[in-house]
């Protein structure tokens, strides 16, 4: 294939010297870093990753039980690549790409080693529609054609290192992926599939700044905290506090065209759970399974730590390939702190100088080029696409001044806070409102005034000064009683308890609660608002605070949440909301 | 087999031998005293020069004089029906006074991982009986939910009123359990078998005993052994296995003396860095799948040392289990049993198992306004301690009043008390209706009708 590091007659065979865990060490052998390479009789997989002297220390992706010295290691050449093509999507990987379902139809329920299997299926047939016609010239990046894959549309472009040229031949009709579809005038022939070595970013015309924001259906991060499409955020927070149905939520609602959801060192039951979920459920856009965009990489904890390492690259890449077309992609990687923890577990089997709480020195610089492959570009072929990339954090002991989280809050622009205090009295998300920020408020503010509401950006600032006055006010209330506040801070009190129960808590277990369009944040957003207004102004007219907190109609306003058709339902409070009012400041 | 006789080194559980021939990574290893006495290990690291090999019991008498025979295989668990009913040891040998087992397979202990594609989604509902458990924190078949508890608590009796109560409401299908002392006092083994004994479990019970005074080292493999117990009885032999592995901490201290006995790096507080790894080697050997009939569903528990939930052990368990009962010790000094905390616990896999068909179309929103009010009421105690009583606005008040109401009636309950969760959602409902109906903003409207004893009672009246 294209990416081939060296040529076949390179490849050498060498021979084992020490097992250890996934880190072996070979000697006699040819080899570079990063090379794939074969392991033991059984020809496990690995990566090279150290080369001293005459040993090769190697990473494998496999169970090392039961090698021994002595065995031979054999240089593949190539490094470490994913297929490319028709047949990702609805797929469920390992770190290294092999389907999960084609492995328990080989080898039963347990992950057996040993056993590869191709990423895609190169037997199946898809039918290639061409775009260009013989004579037109086509750079690399360039669609050539397209494949109606799921209810999504395949792109089939020219691999981005392969030479411009002008196309010979192109074909159309059913086609495997390795079936050669379409020729270029220096004799090269292509089929469907490309391959792509993991580590290397693909390459892009440019780079842009995102302006228009990931809805996500949740109205805390729509409302409070947006993610830009081509953003990146980081969801950090101590075990149970929602980092895992947060990313679920997005990778369900949010209005991305591809999802890629890694499940990095994670828990099996989890990724059952999206498989078994997604395809009942449809996206709200196209009303299409949502399994339909979707790819899954999983590769829980107690599968091989060097593929876990290995499975955040996998995912981006394939991100990137969706990215290329077009699309734009989301991409939510749970939990990057267990990628971490691979490295570092890797990095300590090396015998390496430890850095901070022994993670390897490069810790930062691996992050940072992780969360890099993220953004808005003008692909190759001139299209937009995107990749945002919102990663989990699991911090020890949910201390968030730990490596892990400290170098990923450097590198990214949203920043969602999970709270252990809110998690732990069943305030979800538990996101911090105070702790959180987005990044991305000014790049958005246009989309808003356009798309959303003129007052939006104002209303928005509204509800963050009444949470940021509720916390000081908190404070006094802690030491004195809520009573002894003044009159018009009892009703930023109330006003602040509406803001937090009805419109930032969501359940993302209620059928309707669970997606919320913006539509609808905005008109909850703006009838707390109105309660607010009626209340200072009934307060300034001599109404008392226990009055204005009995006013019965605003009690119905959380029901609001679980009603699909609200609008009736809203306008009844609003209006009732208006006449209680006006009876309370007539008896002032 | 070839014996080697050329140990060159031993550091605490560590045996390294020198000028082998190819030798296994994993492999099990016999070492071989002066007096005939065997002790088993595995290889840790193996290279042509040296192999290094962890030994399972204590390295006393074992000397460079010793021998060190390489098996050639891993190591491998016996396995049979006629485990059920039969006590065995730490290292999976019968010390009931029984015959040997007669093996049907001989499985390797390691276990492979489930292919996650393979597993099946738990949704059946595990009725223990416990309020705080089967209201507020569900448990499914399946789920690997842990106990948080510290020394001094009942976390031993909270496990066993589990173990004697739990069952599938409807289902008669075959369960058995299997249990895993690592390091636990004779007393407290004793204190177990006589319950499984006294409701007559043990027939259905398999049940490994590392004890205290028992080699420190062994309990990295008895957890290992014990679920690859309950793999096969689930998964070969279609039984619901409920797998309780006390005490964790144990197991993470024999996991640290391993590290520092291999001069490793340590992580936070002289774990090892791969603990979690570790760790999750264990729990995820719980589940479900698909087409196949059994389940595994693990209970561990685990002493939090300085009741500090932070610390490591807790820590990662909880990032890896699917939730956590956690035992306080304020509950328990007020004389709650079972003293169980729902603020901090959690059961992940509860919603597959609760609602309409399962449970009751309430459940998920009763519990969540139980916990709305006894955290507002819990934080209240505060406040109150501050400036009294009387300071409290009239909401307050009743949320304070709730906070008490729902450990008395809610939490506290009896050893043998075994409420059907019927019983449990009524008894929330009870409690919540003290609270003005518009404070239930978790509820809809509709539920509220249909369940609340005031409405539903004043809309019969009408
Ligand atoms: N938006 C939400 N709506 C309702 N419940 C939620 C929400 N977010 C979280 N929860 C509850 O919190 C529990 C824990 O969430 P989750 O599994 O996402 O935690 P986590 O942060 O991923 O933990 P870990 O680090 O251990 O994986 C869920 O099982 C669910 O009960
Ligand atoms: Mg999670």
């Amino acid at each position: 294939m294209e990416v081939k590091g060296k040529q076949a007659q390179e490849q050498k065979q060498g021979v084992l010297k020490r097992i250890a865990g996934p880190v072996v060490t070979a000697v006699n052998l040819d080899a570079h870093m990063y090379d794939v390479v074969k392991v033991g009789k059984e020809q496990l997989m690995g990566e090279v990753i150290k080369i001293q002297g005459d040993n090769v220390i190697i990473q494998v992706y496999e169970d090392t039980t039961g090698i021994r010295p002595g065995e031979p290691v054999t240089n593949t050449g190539l490094s470490l690549s994913v297929e490319l093509g028709p047949g990702l999507l609805t797929s469920i990987y390992d770190g290294i790409q092999r389907p999960l379902e084609v492995l328990v139809n080989k080898m039963g329920n347990f992950i057996q080693r040993g056993v590869t299997a191709p990423g895609l299926s190169h037997d199946k047939k898809w039918t290639f529609k061409p775009l260009v016609k013989a004579g037109d010239k086509v750079e690399p990046g360039a669609i050539l054609g397209e494949v109606q894959e799921t209810n999504i549309v395949h792109k089939i472009m020219l691999p981005p290192n392969a030479k411009a040229g002008v196309v010979k031949t192109i074909k159309s009709g059913d086609f495997t992926i390795d079936e050669i579809i379409y020729v270029l005038d220096d004799g090269r022939e292509y089929p469907m599939i490309q391959r792509w070595p993991v580590r290397v970013p693909r390459p892009v015309r440019e780079k842009k700044n995102p302006t228009i924001p990931l809805i996500t259906g949740q109205r805390i991060l729509d409302g409070l905290f947006p993610i830009a499409k081509g953003g990146t955020a980081a969801i950090p927070g101590p075990f149970g506090s929602g980092k895992t149905v947060t990313q679920q939520q997005l990778a369900k609602w949010s209005d991305a065209e591809i999802v890629v959801y890694i499940g990095c060192g994670e828990r099996g039951n989890e990724m059952t759970e999206v498989l078994t979920e997604f395809p009942s459920l449809e996206d709200p856009k196209s009303g299409k399974p949502l399994m339909e965009r979707t790819v899954l990489i999983a590769n829980t904890s107690n599968m091989p730590v060097a593929a876990r390492e290995a499975s955040v690259y996998t995912g981006i890449t394939i991100a990137e390939y969706f990215r290329d077309m077009g699309y734009d992609v989301s991409l939510m990687a749970d939990s990057t702190s267990r990628w971490a923890e691979a490295m570092r577990e890797i990095s300590s089997r090396l015998e390496e100088m430890p850095g901070e709480e022994g993670y390897p020195a490069y810790l930062a610089a691996r992050l940072s080029e992780f969360y890099e492959r993220a953004g808005l570009v003008e692909t190759l072929n001139g299209k937009s696409g995107s990749v945002s990339v919102i990663g989990a954090v699991s911090p020890p002991g949910g201390d968030f001044s730990e490596p892990v989280t400290q170098n990923t809050l450097r590198i990214v622009k949203v920043f969602w806070a999970l709270d252990a205090k809110l998690s732990q009295r069943r305030h979800f998300p538990a996101i911090n409102w105070l702790n959180s920020y987005s990044l991305y408020l000014d790049a958005l503010h246009d989309y808003y005034d356009r798309e959303v509401a003129p007052d939006w950006n104002k209303t928005r600032s509204w509800a963050m000064e009444v949470l940021q006055k509720e916390a000081e006010l908190q404070e006094i209330v802690q030491l004195v009683g809520s009573d002894a506040l003044p009159e018009s801070e009892q009703v930023t009190i109330e006003v602040a308890r509406m803001i937090r129960e009805i419109f930032l808590q969501q359940n993302a277990y209620d059928a309707v609660d669970t997606f919320c369009d913006m539509k609808k944040q905005y008109d909850m957003m703006k009838a707390i608002k109105l309660f607010a207004d009626y209340a200072y102004a009934a307060q300034l007219a001599g109404v008392s605070p226990a009055q204005i907190l009995s006013v019965k109609s605003k009690n119905e306003l959380p029901q609001i949440k679980f009603i699909k058709d609200y609008k009736p339902e809203l306008a009844k409070i609003e209006k009732d909301m208006d006449a209680e009012f006006n009876t309370l400041r007539s008896a002032a | 087999m070839k014996e080697y006789r050329t140990i060159n080194k031993i550091a605490g559980p560590l045996v390294f031998v020198e000028k082998t021939e190819p030798i296994a990574y994993q492999e099990l290893v016999n070492v071989v005293l002066a007096d005939g006495t065997i002790k088993r290990g595995q290889v840790l690291d193996t290279s042509d020069e040296l192999v290094v090999v962890q030994i399972f019991e204590t390295t006393t008498g074992i000397g460079k004089d010793s021998g060190v025979r390489f098996t050639g295989e891993t190591i491998k668990m016996p396995v049979g029906k006629e485990m059920l009913g039969r006590i065995l040891s730490g290292g999976g040998k019968p010390i009931d006074g029984g015959p040997e087992i007669v093996p049907e397979k001989r499985l390797d202990i390691t276990g492979a991982a489930i292919n996650p594609y393979a597993r099946g989604m738990p949704a059946d509902f595990i009725q223990t009986g416990i309020s705080t458990i089967d209201g507020t924190n569900t448990l499914v078949r399946g789920q690997k939910l842990p106990i948080f508890s510290a020394a001094g608590l009942p976390h031993n009796n909270v496990a066993l009123q589990i173990a004697r109560q739990a069952k599938v409401p409807g289902s008669t299908e075959n369960f058995a359990v299997v249990f895993a002392a690592m390091g636990i006092t004779k007393e407290e083994a004793n204190y177990f078998m006589a319950d499984f004994e006294r409701t007559g479990a043990l027939e259905r019970a398999v049940v490994f005993l590392n004890l205290a005074d028992d080699p420190a080292v062994e309990r990295i493999i008895t957890p290992r052994l014990a679920l690859t117990t309950a793999e096969y009885l689930a998964f070969e032999l279609g039984m619901h296995v409920l797998v309780i592995l006390t005490d964790m901490t144990n197991y993470c201290e024999a996991l640290r003396q391993i590290g520092a006995a291999r001069e490793e790096v340590p992580g936070r507080r002289g774990y090892p860095g791969y603990m979690y790894t570790d760790l999750a080697s264990l729990y995820e050997r719980a589940g479900m799948i698909k087409g196949l009939k059994g389940s595994v569903t693990q209970i561990p528990i685990l002493t939090m040392p300085g009741d500090d939930i932070t610390h490591p052990i807790p820590d990662l368990t909880g990032y890896i289990t699917e939730g956590q009962i956690v035992v306080s010790r304020e509950l328990h000094r007020k004389g709650i049993y079972p003293p169980i905390n729902v603020l901090p616990s959690l059961s992940r896999l509860m919603n597959l198992g609760i609602g309409k068909g399962k449970t009751r179309e309430d459940h998920k929103k009763v519990s969540d306004q139980m916990y709305a009010g006894y955290a507002e009421g819990n934080d209240l105690r505060g406040l109150v301690a501050i400036v009294g009583k009387d300071a409290l606005s009239e909401r307050d008040r009743l949320l304070l009043e709730f906070a008490d109401l729902f450990e008395n009636r809610f939490v506290r309950q009896g050893y043998d008390e075994d409420r059907t969760i019927e019983d449990t959602l009524n008894i929330g409902w009870d409690i919540l209706s003290t609270l003005p109906v518009e404070q239930l903003t978790r509820i809809d409207r509709e539920l509220i009708n249909k369940y609340h004893p005031k409405i539903k009672a004043g809309a019969k009246k009408e």
